[in-house]
């Protein structure tokens, strides 16, 4: 069946092991020549570990791979590559402050008289873009382009290191926006029609359903099953993803119309005209306490420089900040959480993550800032708080001494969040809380804003994803061009939003 | 939940002092083959003498610079400086003792006289105060101006024996004063151990009872691991940086006074020429990345001592001093070797392959 299934790769009953967790257990995989493959699943599911076994970062405790119906034995990534499978992982890692050509090109510039043949690279360079209808002039930084076309230059780079006949796509969406995926997109269909297998690892449903062919579903380390996508509805998608059908969402309704009672009273913090030139231009808004507001735009609108504004990041160049009624003078991250202010960032590994410190360390520094040097939470505190945070958020460790980098993606956003629940702050500014985590992840952490307003804290809440945005906020602000266009309560639908973030009439 | 507590082998290995002793104890059991009498420990006038108190009163400068080094290289950073700090606490000092010294070039022979004209415990502390003042100028440079640590320390390393220079007025002065020869070659009554070894002591429970009994020692290892996560974080960034260049200043600053006491003399030119290198590599033998992060004052001070002994090793079988260095070197790099990622896995594949031919 295999063979009539023109499968060109197949992985066969893979097993690996990490220590404490069976991270894969008799998985099968499969992909044809030219087609799209969706590889979907929960956070820890080991879409990462299968991905890592068939690029040779990780070597299978057993099972086959065979390509072109030859076994083969992964080494090492480069070997994977000579093999011609090439991936394009989820942080872009190029160098943004070489030209488009020399990334491309690196490592294997073009040569006259013993140096670098500028010309001929460019226009290699140029051509190779062309092939996938990019026309971009390769003589400017990398880091001038959105990170799009930054995401399109590492497709290229990789595959025009090897002739590779696979290409791995590990979540290239999670920092694009709607156009440029579409863009994106467009380039992998390209590719599929020239007889490439593209595996597509993504937490996007939507997008899976725009482009997959066919997806193979895994849930803890071990296969649900590979399907049509034409023949698969997506709601028996996500039930099969999580293992249970999902009714949490329909709850949030009840729970959000609940917790919109106990907004009362003066603004908790109130932004009158504040702006910093260049990033966000003047605005206005009021945040009452027990309220949640949603901040929607486009990538790059502003939403995170707003944020970043609002805790103190950044100084504002005019306008005035109120936090419960005194009017704020010190701006800092360091006075924003003495306030009672926190700021989960956006870029999670940039400005959220220590790595080698532990799931306890990173849960109780912002605390532990804010109680200064001299003051050191104890030991015992230090477990107390971490151990309380890893219950409530539900985070998967073996145990709090662990360094937050052994930890997935979704469980380490939960630590950053932690680290921000733990400074019981009155404020919680939220920015995109929930890129890179599955669904159910998801769900508990709309869940949890939502709760916490009931608390009577107030919230920002930041997201790519509109019907997030708009199942979780009383209130949406709305940005667009660095600039607040609108503000929207009570009953609104997607296409209002929608509209206002377009800027159509 | 659960905690690792236990003792267990993979715990030991992952331990950062545990590597550096490993290389340690191997040193010393090449000199238990192959250096006779190695390990002999005499007493001569209540006083301990022999080669191993030999590397923990040789080695006492470059631990104390060790301990400040791992600081400063914890959070990101690197201070070239520190030789030059050495050479100019000792000239503050060796000036204040007889500060006539620098002015006359030719020595009279009432200037050879056991007096001072500063009490000792005021000199101490000018030369201590200067030292700290250099390893706040240092961290001003790096965490106010954000200049880059290397390019930063770099000046007061090339400065710094100028200034050095200019304070003992291009001299090399010798001091008579007996009791600030203690402080280099002192021997502690009844204990018979070097003086030396109780200020490093001491100076490592400061350091580490400011790292690990307050919150600086988190600080300090998350701006080494990500300075962005900590501006977020509400850490106040440039605060640690100026704290760890100005403790490493001061650290500086005593290896100073018992490398000037020792000598009996202030040499601004030659005192403590290339230590910031060997400070630097005891460090890293220690493990602490230099790119910033985790570290262990502890695995610093077996780094220092596993410098030492390979020298004080070179001197007990007579291999000439310029020989010295290159084995010296070869040593470093074995360590360095054993750390590295690559190497290790190397090494075992090796031993994988015989395991099977065997």
């Amino acid at each position: 069946m295999a063979v009539s299934n023109n499968h060109f790769l197949t992985m066969k009953g893979i097993y690996k092991a990490f220590p404490g967790v069976q991270a894969l257990e008799d998985v099968d995989f499969a992909l044809r020549k030219g087609e799209i493959h969706g590889l979907v699943g929960e956070n820890g599911a080991g879409k990462s570990t299968l991905i890592k076994v068939l690029t040779g970062v990780e070597r299978q405790d057993a099972g086959t791979i065979t390509l072109e119906e030859k076994e083969i034995l992964v080494r090492s990534p480069q070997h994977a590559q000579s093999l011609g499978i090439s991936t394009v992982y989820q942080e872009i890692n190029l160098c943004p402050n070489l030209t488009v050509a020399e990334n491309i090109m690196i490592g294997r510039e073009p040569r006259k008289l013993g140096s670098i043949d500028w010309g001929t690279m460019n226009a290699q360079a140029k051509q190779i873009l062309q092939r996938l209808d990019i026309d971009i002039d390769v003589t400017q930084t990398l880091g001038s382009y959105s990170v799009a076309i930054q995401q399109m230059a590492a497709i290229v780079r990789a595959l025009e290191i090897s002739s590779a006949k696979i290409l791995i796509l590990d979540e290239p969406t999670s920092s694009l926006d709607a156009h440029e995926t579409a863009q994106l997109f467009e380039v992998m269909r390209k590719l599929k029609s020239e007889g490439m297998g593209i595996i597509f690892i993504t937490h996007f449903i939507d997008q899976v359903y725009q482009v997959a062919d066919r997806i193979t579903v895994l849930r803890n380390g071990k296969l649900v099953g590979t399907y049509d996508t034409a023949s698969l509805p997506r709601l028996e998608l996500i039930a099969k993803m999580i293992g249970r059908t999902l009714t949490e969402f329909d709850d949030m309704t009840k729970i959000k119309l609940e917790s919109g009672k106990h907004i009362k009273g003066e603004a908790l913090l109130q932004a009158r005209g504040l702006s910093h030139t260049g990033y966000i231009a003047p605005f206005d808004l009021d945040l009452h306490a027990g309220e949640v507001v949603g901040l929607a735009g486009l990538l790059g609108s502003g939403r995170s420089e707003t944020a970043d504004l609002l805790f103190g990041v950044d100084k504002p160049d005019s306008g005035t900040l109120t936090f419960a009624g005194k009017v704020v003078k010190k701006f800092s991250p360091l006075a924003s959480i003495t306030r009672g202010v926190g700021l989960c960032p956006e870029d999670r590994k940039g400005s959220g993550i220590f790595p080698d410190l532990t799931v306890r360390e990173n849960i109780i520094l912002a605390m532990q800032a804010s109680q200064g040097w001299w003051k050191y939470l104890s030991m015992q505190q230090q477990y107390e708080i971490a151990d309380k945070y890893i219950q409530l958020l539900n985070i998967a460790t073996p145990s709090a001494d662990q360094p937050v980098k052994n930890l997935s993606g979704g469980n380490q956003q939960k630590v950053i969040l932690a680290r921000w629940l733990a400074t019981n702050p009155q404020v919680l500014i939220l920015d995109e809380p929930t890129r890179g985590i599955d669904v159910g992840a998801k769900a508990e952490i709309q869940k949890l804003v939502l709760s916490l307003a009931e608390e009577g804290k107030a919230c920002i809440f930041i997201s790519s994803e509109l019907d997030e945005v708009l199942r979780c906020s009383h209130r949406i602000m709305v940005l667009r061009d660095r600039e607040k266009v609108g503000e929207f309560s009570g009953e609104v639908d997607e296409l209002t939003i929608m509209q206002s973030i377009g800027g159509s009439e | 939940m659960m905690r690792q507590s236990r003792f267990s082998w993979a715990r030991l290995r992952d331990n950062k002092v545990f590597w550096p002793l490993v290389a340690l104890v191997l040193i010393l059991l090449f000199d238990a083959l192959f250096t006779p009498g190695f390990f002999n420990i005499e007493i001569k006038e209540g006083h301990l003498f022999g080669n191993l108190i030999d590397i923990l009163n040789r080695g006492s400068a470059l631990m104390l610079l060790a301990i400040g080094m791992t600081m400063v290289i914890a959070t990101g950073g690197v201070d070239l400086s520190v030789g030059a700090v050495i050479a100019i606490s000792g000239a503050t000092a060796c000036v204040l003792i007889n500060p006539q010294l620098a002015t006359r070039l030719r020595q009279a022979t009432e200037m050879t006289r056991d007096i001072t004209y500063t009490p000792l415990w005021l000199l101490i502390l000018a030369a201590l105060a200067v030292s700290t003042l250099c390893g706040l100028w240092n961290g001003l440079l790096v965490s106010r101006l954000n200049i880059q640590a290397m390019v930063a320390t770099l000046v007061l390393m090339v400065a710094g024996r100028g200034i050095a220079q200019l304070i003992v007025n291009g001299t090399i002065i010798t001091v008579y004063y007996k009791p600030y020869f203690f402080i280099g070659n002192g021997y502690v009554p009844y204990i018979g151990l070097p003086f030396t070894l109780f200020i490093v002591i001491a100076v490592f429970l400061i350091a580490w009872l400011l790292t690990r009994r307050t919150a600086i020692g988190l600080f300090v290892e998350s701006v080494g691991i990500n300075s962005k996560s900590s501006l977020y974080s509400g850490i106040n960034e440039k605060n640690v940086k100026l704290l760890a260049y100005t403790f490493c200043g001061f650290c500086a600053g005593i290896a100073g006074l018992i490398l000037s006491s020792n000598v009996k003399s202030a040499d601004a030119n030659t005192v403590g020429l290339w230590t910031e290198l060997d400070a630097i590599l005891a460090v890293v033998i220690g493990g602490t990345l230099m790119t910033g992060g985790r570290f262990s004052l502890m695995a610093s001070i077996v780094g220092a001592l596993i410098i030492q002994a390979t020298t004080t090793t070179m001197y007990a079988l007579g291999v000439p001093a310029n020989a010295a260095m290159a084995v010296k070197a070869l040593v470093v790099l074995v360590v360095i070797l054993l750390y590295a990622e690559q190497f290790r896995g190397w090494l075992t594949k090796l031993f994988e392959r015989k395991g099977v031919q065997a």
